[in-house]
């Protein structure tokens, strides 16, 4: 048995250390916002923030989480992380939707990082994240526009 | 009818935004018997409209309900799996129901193809061939008419006035003369009792509200999908339900001969391990016990009749084949005369590897099995043919197969089987342990790209003359490659597969004679339609071809297009508007150079310009130019976006896409060994739609086949030298 602290709440979860934190997130906590892509940190569809941090819950093993805060896409939700969503919305980024909240995830963490970020900032920070309907595009004009919207309200 | 709960009830999360969201509903359909749908989302998140609970709601038709609240809930045919099928046939729906927008939220339908048929393929009903809008236009106008006339019906008998002088605004009957205005909910109750009116009148296209406008209807699945809400199979949760992983077979063709589950059934978690045809499937608790119990297996295969070709000898068995006749599918003129005898002749050979659907979701089905039934959650794409083949499976009629379709994340034709492979997997699951439990089968990465359908790997040779002038005189073409339709119910009897040549044998480029041939070799490797089908190939094998043929003639391609292509106006259209967009002819900055491809697919004609230069001797896109003539358009934001994604699905296959099969081993299996384009490769993307009053036609696929050969015939400008073999880097 380890605990966890995700999205603000400590859990305990019955699941052997060297458990992927995706499936702990996904099959244990009951959290599916956070995707199964290719289960070797490829594709960046299980993105997750380690006390703010992104990295692949895929290949991050419950072992190494410890006292690290993770955050989904449902506990990302309730912080500054709207303005991004907002930003998603107002770009209308999404199309089959799967790798988004992956998405959503580094660039939270990118305009935490760096508010003003350039398109080689973008590129390096999403390179991680692959999107197979080809949202690109949209995805950097969204990261400009939240970033724009977190200026403006700063 | 099994209700599923929501089980993904986080007290870390916020409960509000996801309470009630993934219960499944059950709702009658007037004239429709029992039809159940999974939740869907509305513009802004919110849950969709109940059906008839709380009172009686309008349902004059399969396709659209109104509830006493004035909650308009679509009911889409189509699977929505990124294309914008949902919010497209919503807008439909809306603009002549003259709906508010807020109030409008999309469910998948159940399986029917009576009344969910496709009229573009054969009235059975599917999402393929980019048709949702094309099959759909008509029939969802006059569905959104005849509920806003029998909603004006109600009230015109409730005020006792002429129905003529109501009018409508989004969501409100109004009479003007009174200055009395009813919101749709409230004459719903009234509106149920009308007669249907057999015939409606339609709106003119000055008087419409949402459609081609690029406001006003935004994506009803976009906010769900931006908050981790959004519901896929893979989210899917029933009580009590288990997780299956299959081990697969090493090679195609290859079957269990025996396998040990000691070590297997040892792993916490893992509650049963039964032979399928398919392999062994473990069936866990949860994914990751699933997957140390797999990997736990040990299983002896028979490989006797296996496929141990891999795809360099598949490719040149193909090149074997180059010099014998094939089955001719066009023969205009005498081609290989007019070859003999003209001044100039250009031959090539284009070959195309494999290549995986690769959608971000990997093929994943739920199926819970009853003893009276079973009910299969799944991205339907084929909603009847895989209830037919689940029915097959358990020993059921097929109306006992209830089919809930949630969201795909991605398919590009993966989940339209026609053999209904991963279904029928999941299926012969449930049925191996009795339906004691709802079974997820999930494949990973590895299996998704491993168990085959791909597009096959083709080879095209050309040959063509041209005159002493320079004009084209003449076209030869042999298309070597398996046939995706044979062995399912799309073969053809004459044995011709048009997957091979559509694109290619129908081109309009006016030269006196055209011949072309196919082979259908049999390969041991499983393969299928992929985001266009033939086009992914033959457009490119006529594009870059007719480059060679300019480049030969000394002409400018664009140019040398022109002329050839003078009675297509369509064609010539999306041809100059995205040649004049691109600046086509004006200088580029040193190193650059531009490439054009014009294509005609379902239906819908798209140019484009692609800006290329190389960087360490590989290809950079760093500018597309489109021009697409679709018909009326529904959403031009969604057809900018189909043109975008579309753009960056071909650019990737272009680039890098191959499947590498080595002694019959698929060896690029995951993210690592598949290359796909990323956000640093994604080049800008300038759409631009011919205005247009013809019938809608389609958008997922046609922006695809056009980028390919356009690149390679950038690089072809920019070093005189023709690519002939994809992907160019790699």
């Amino acid at each position: 048995m380890a605990t966890i602290l995700i999205n603000g709440q400590s859990r305990e979860v019955a699941a052997d250390p060297s458990t992927p934190l995706l499936w702990v997130i996904r099959d244990i906590v009951g959290l599916t916002g956070t995707k199964f892509g290719c289960g070797i940190a490829q594709c960046g569809a299980c993105t997750v923030h380690l006390d703010g941090v992104p990295v692949r819950a895929c290949s991050t093993l419950l072992s190494s989480v410890g006292s690290k805060a993770v955050t989904t896409i449902e506990g990302v939700a309730a912080s500054d992380a709207q303005v991004v969503q907002q930003a998603w919305i107002e770009q209308q980024v999404p199309q089959c939707g799967y790798c988004q909240s992956g998405q959503i995830m580094s660039a939270v963490a990118l305009l935490e990082q760096k508010p003003s970020p350039t398109d080689a900032d973008i590129d390096a920070a999403m390179q991680g994240n692959v999107c197979r309907c080809g949202t690109y595009l949209r995805i950097r004009a969204a990261i400009h526009r939240a970033a724009e919207m977190k200026r403006a309200s700063a | 009818m099994k209700h599923f709960m929501n089980q993904l009830q986080p007290k870390a999360s916020e409960p509000s935004s996801v309470s009630r969201r993934d219960f499944v509903r059950v709702s009658l359909v007037l004239g429709g018997g029992l039809m159940i749908t999974v939740a869907g989302c509305g513009p802004n998140g919110e849950e969709l409209a109940d059906g008839p609970s709380g009172g009686t709601s309008l349902s004059p038709n399969a396709f659209v309900r109104i509830d006493p609240q004035g909650r308009v809930t679509v009911i889409s045919k189509h699977l929505e799996m990124g294309q914008g099928a949902y919010t497209g046939l919503a807008t439909i729906i809306a603009e002549e129901l003259d709906a508010d927008w807020s109030s409008v939220s999309v469910v998948g339908a159940g399986a029917s193809d009576t009344l969910y048929g496709n009229s573009t393929i054969g009235g059975m009903q599917g999402t393929g061939g980019s048709s949702a809008i094309a099959n759909s236009y008509d029939q969802h106008r006059k569905a959104g008419a005849t509920a806003r006339a029998m909603l004006i019906a109600a009230a015109a008998k409730q005020w006792k006035v002429n129905a003529r002088e109501l009018t409508t605004e989004p969501g409100v009957v109004i009479h003007a003369a009174s200055e009395r205005r009813a919101p749709y909910g409230t004459l719903v109750s009234a509106a149920a009792a009308m007669p249907v009116p057999a015939t409606v009148p339609l709106k003119g296209p000055k008087n419409f509200r949402y459609i081609g406008k690029s406001k006003g209807t935004p994506r009803v699945d976009g906010v769900a999908k931006g908050n981790g809400t959004a519901i896929f199979t893979q989210d899917v949760k029933l009580p009590g339900m288990l997780t299956a992983l299959v081990a697969h077979a090493p090679l195609f063709g290859a079957t269990v001969k025996s396998f040990d589950a000691t070590q297997s059934k040892a792993v916490q978690g893992v509650i049963d391990v039964v032979q399928i045809p398919t392999g062994v499937a473990v069936l866990a608790d949860n994914f990751w016990a699933a997957k140390l119990g797999r990997d736990a297996l040990v299983v002896e295969w028979d490989t006797s009749v296996a496929n141990t070709a891999g795809s360099k000898e598949i490719m040149a068995s193909f090149h074997a084949l180059a010099g014998t006749k094939g089955m001719p599918i066009r023969n205009d003129g005498n081609a290989e005369q007019a070859i003999a005898g003209a001044a100039r002749t250009v031959e090539a050979s284009y070959e195309f590897p494999f290549l995986a659907h690769a959608a971000m979701e990997p093929l994943n089905c739920v199926v819970d099995l009853r003893k009276d039934g079973a009910t299969v959650y799944n991205g339907n794409q084929f909603p009847t043919i895989d209830q037919a083949a689940v029915a097959k499976v358990c020993g059921l009629t097929q109306e006992q197969v209830t089919m809930e379709t949630v969201f795909a994340g991605g398919s590009f034709g993966r989940r339209a089987n026609p053999k209904s492979d991963y279904v029928v997997e999941a299926a012969t699951i449930a049925k191996a342990i009795d339906g004691r439990a709802p079974v997820k089968l999930v494949w990973t990465r590895e299996d998704d790209m491993g168990a085959g359908y791909f597009r096959p790997a083709m080879l095209h040779v050309m040959k063509g003359g041209l005159d002493k002038s320079g004009n084209a005189v003449a076209w030869w073409q042999r298309v070597i490659g398996q046939s995706m339709m044979a062995g399912t119910m799309f073969e053809s009897k004459d044995g011709k597969d048009a997957s091979s040549y559509e694109g290619a044998s129908d081109h309009v480029y006016a030269i006196p004679s055209v011949f072309l041939d196919t082979h259908y070799p049999k390969v041991g490797v499983p393969v299928q339609w992929w985001r266009s089908v033939g086009h992914t190939h033959t457009a490119f094998a006529v594009e870059a071809f007719i480059d060679e043929m300019a480049q030969a003639a000394g002409t400018d391609p664009l140019a040398f297009r022109r002329e050839l292509l003078a009675k297509d106006p369509r064609r010539l259209a999306v041809l100059n508007l995205a040649a004049k967009e691109s600046g086509w002819g004006t200088p580029l900055p040193a190193g650059r150079a531009r490439g054009i491809a014009v294509h005609k697919s379902f239906d819908t004609y798209v140019a484009e310009v692609a800006e290329v230069s190389l960087v360490g001797g590989t290809p950079r896109v760093h500018r597309v130019t489109c021009a697409v003539d679709c018909g009326i358009v529904v959403n031009p934001d969604i057809v900018r976006a189909q043109m975008e994604s579309a753009i960056a699905f071909g650019l990737s296959a272009a680039l890098y896409g191959k499947i590498d099969i080595e002694g019959g081993r698929v060896v690029s299996n995951n993210f690592d060994r598949y290359r796909v384009l990323r956000q640093r490769e994604m080049p800008t993307v300038d759409v631009h739609i011919v205005p247009s009053t013809e019938k809608p036609t389609g958008v997922g696929e046609p922006g695809t086949p056009p980028i390919a050969p356009a690149v390679a015939n950038a690089l072809l400008a920019l070093t005189g030298k023709p690519t002939r073999s994809l992907p160019f880097v790699g």
